[in-house]
């Protein structure tokens, strides 16, 4: 249902379609994406920004509401906790319960470790669930994993650490063959060829995907999976901060029953954070795309402990979040929707940008549309640009939408939009964190012994950027990679006493530093209750 | 002045505003949410809802995160119901009939009241799939639960007490391993990756300068 103005402005998209359909709108070249992300991308506004003065990663910054749970207070820094106590006790802990913590729980139980799971919802709570256009892989004839590597790092703007993202790309095949072998169905035609896309940024079609179910495919898949294997797994009980022991090796976690709230003691002699994204810390006040329980957790726990972040600075907004209904304000509209041909359009029906650029370029675009140029629509909430859905049916035949994106057809449906007949209007949503805990090309942390860090709670892999579908496919990769590494050096290691001495170490810094501050963290839950916002 | 409507959360009755769904209300109404709300957008299940409006009859089942309040209406969440999952090896599987005797005989006592499919939150036509797995035609089974996000409202209504989020799990995990086509390219890419076929290729663009990585980025050819 859009209004009257929307209405009116929807008569300009369907104007210029005819002419729009046959032309592809110019790529900016490489200076003109430079000048355009300086002045509209939101990791370039200061004022989103703070300053961390403590820790590993002092002196930098990060968005301001992660500093402020940087220098909060932990939850146990006055409670008493008998650590000697074990309530677990185990080879391998995974702190998280998607896709990258499922994922190393399979392997690491695989290679007959003792691991179980620790979430703080339940498994399969993640974003992982949630996203939808699909996962790459150079598996094509005219593709290679060097190609792969080459449109991410360009893509990250050439800050990826190499030794991660070497690894991402050779080994997404047999991450591909690994899902599709536990049973994940991808699409593929009669002959078992993968159907594939682009997604922006890439320069081959190498966009596996599910429907737009990809990353609820997966979750499913793999939450069966950890099932089937009767792996233990604590829901709706958080990590509150990790144990570690004299030789500074990590040696498990303090687990928080969030039902209850009693606290338990986890024993393990390697611990996987997997604890996902942080979207729902709304930096700069932008809606999300993201998971409840995205709090950025894993981030506090590591840096607590002593683990330096990497681009914590770069976050990626997606550039299509629903604008309109506010009911589904910040959901994801699907990047696939411009793989299979709908063009960004602005309020006066032309095409202003090129539909698949990356998606730090694609959001500065629409926001430049939006303010400067003034040719955004104007919605309850804020304003959006038009996604010219109906050039889906006409380029692929009717039922398109139906068959390849039956997700979106759905949610505006349900709100009685029909995106195979009219556009709908989308803004840039608080997608992905690029940075997070600092890892070697080995998935441990190069400071902590026996920790290990995968999925999005790792900066670094991507750079300062991400490309569609190298996030499902970093959990699958990295997650892959920690649970076997977990496992192999449970075998070896020496474990010592656990301890919390790093909780009183960092509150004496904070102090030291001048911060008095009033919160604690990891926050775990939002603050989304009237009372409490 | 916001429009307001009356909603009872658990037979608690609450003025909250007419634009939000059931999840964003239960929060204005000051819940803080563990159970029953998940990724808020309509994928993972975790908000299944039961409802009825004030002198109608009918019962309602919904996702608290994509259903708009209604005056009138009462309400209580599912965040937990007891579906039966059985285990099972998936290597030792073969995607036969008896698969789904072993291991969901229940589904041969669906009486065909298709509550589950009047229940479904995702519109699906659920009696079909089930159908389908007591045929052990699992790749329509799979097709037709393809987007099934298990909040479990067809089981809360069952009468056979059967647990259909998991009959499509398995249907979709057998048809994707064991009926739809192999990929010859996927395998052959991965022999070639563990043949080591790109070590040396990868070796060197990871090396180059930043300058040179920038030259090739940017007049990189694009499939079309």
């Amino acid at each position: 249902m859009f209004t009257p103005e929307m209405m009116q402005s929807i008569q300009k998209v369907e104007a210029t379609r005819p002419q729009r359909m046959g032309m592809e709108p110019r790529r900016m070249t490489a200076d003109e994406k430079d000048a355009l992300l300086k002045a509209y991308h939101p990791d370039y506004r200061a004022d989103g920004f703070a300053e961390i003065k403590t820790g590993p990663n002092k002196g930098q910054k990060a968005p301001a509401e992660l500093t402020q749970l940087l220098h909060a207070n932990s939850r146990l820094l006055h409670t008493e906790i008998d650590i000697t106590k074990n309530d677990y006790d185990v080879d391998v802990l995974v702190i998280g319960g998607g896709g990258a913590g499922a994922s190393a729980a399979i392997e690491a139980h695989e290679a007959g470790a003792s691991v179980m799971i620790a979430t703080k919802l339940r498994l399969g709570d993640a974003n992982t669930m949630m996203a939808e256009g699909g996962i790459q892989a150079a598996d094509k004839e005219n593709d290679s994993p060097v190609q792969h590597y080459l449109d991410a790092f360009g893509g990250g703007h050439f800050a990826a650490r190499p030794e991660l993202l070497r690894r991402l790309v050779m080994e997404a095949p047999d991450a591909i063959r690994w899902l599709n072998r536990l049973g994940v169905m991808f699409d593929k035609d009669a002959e078992g060829t993968m159907i594939t896309t682009h997604g922006g940024g890439t320069s081959r079609k190498r966009m596996h995907a599910c429907k737009d179910y990809s990353g609820a495919e997966i979750m499913r898949t793999l939450r069966d999976e950890v099932l089937n294997r009767k792996i233990p797994v604590a829901e709706f009980t958080a990590a509150v901060e990790l144990l570690k022991d004299e030789k500074g090796q990590v040696a498990g976690a303090v687990l928080l029953n969030l039902e209850t709230e009693d606290y338990l003691v986890a024993r393990a002699r390697t611990v996987v954070i997997a604890t996902g994204g942080a979207g729902r810390l709304h930096y700069q006040g932008f809606p999300t795309s993201n998971h409840y329980g995205a709090t950025a957790d894993g981030l506090i726990l590591g840096y607590r402990a002593g683990a330096p972040l990497l681009y914590q600075d770069t976050i990626q907004y997606h550039p299509t979040g629903v604008a309109y209904p506010s009911q589904i304000f910040g959901a994801l509209v699907t990047e696939k929707v411009r793989s299979l041909g709908a063009m960004l359009v602005n309020a006066q029906g032309e095409a202003f940008m090129h539909p698949l650029e990356t998606r730090d370029v694609a959001a500065a675009s629409i926001i430049r549309e939006c303010t400067d140029r003034g040719k955004g629509v104007t919605t309850p909430l804020g304003s959006g640009v038009w996604l010219d859905t109906p050039m889906i049916e006409l380029l692929g035949g009717e039922g398109t939408i139906e068959k390849r994106i039956p997700a979106m057809l759905r949610m505006y449906l349900n709100y009685g939009i029909d995106m195979r007949r009219q556009p709908i209007l989308v803004y840039p949503t608080l997608h992905y964190q690029n940075g997070g805990l600092e890892i070697g090309g080995d998935g441990f942390t190069k400071v902590i012994p026996n920790l290990l860090v995968a999925g999005e709670a790792v900066g670094g892999i991507h750079g300062r950027n991400r490309l569609m579908g190298n996030s499902l496919l970093d959990i699958i990769v990295f997650g892959r990679n920690a649970g076997k590494a977990a496992a192999a050096r449970a075998q070896v290691t020496e474990p010592g006493s656990p301890n919390l001495d790093h909780i009183k170490a960092y509150a004496e810094e904070l102090s030291a530093a001048g911060i008095a501050s009033e919160d604690v963290s990891p926050l775990l839950l939002p603050k989304y209750a009237r009372h409490e916002r | 002045m916001e429009k307001m409507v009356n909603v009872y959360f658990f037979g608690k009755k609450y003025s909250v505003p007419a634009d939000l769904t059931i999840m964003t209300a239960m929060e204005y109404a000051g819940y803080t949410l563990k159970r029953g709300c998940g990724c808020r957008h309509g994928f993972c299940g975790a908000c299944a809802t039961i409802y009825r409006i004030k002198g109608k009859n009918e019962l309602k089942t919904c996702l608290a995160c994509q259903t708009q309040v209604e005056e009138g209406m009462y309400v209580a969440s599912i965040p937990y119901f007891p579906t039966d999952k059985r285990t099972y090896e998936i290597e030792e599987l073969k995607p036969d009939q008896r698969v789904m005797m072993e291991l969901y005989p229940e589904i041969y006592s669906c009486i065909g009241c298709n509550a589950c499919t009047n229940a479904c939150t995702q519109n699906l036509n659920v009696m079909q799939y089930i159908a389908y797995a007591q045929r052990g035609d699992f790749e329509r089974c799979a097709e037709e639960s393809f987007d099934c996000i298990g909040c479990g409202c067809c089981s809360v209504r069952c009468p056979a007490g059967i647990s259909h989020p998991m009959v499509g799990v398995l249907a979709r995990r057998l048809t994707g391993k064991y009926i739809a086509p192999e990929s010859a390219h996927l395998n052959k890419r991965v022999e070639e990756i563990h043949e080591g076929a790109y070590d040396s290729l990868i070796e060197q663009i990871m090396q180059k300068p930043i300058t040179e990585m920038q030259e090739l980025y940017n007049t990189r050819e694009i499939e079309k």
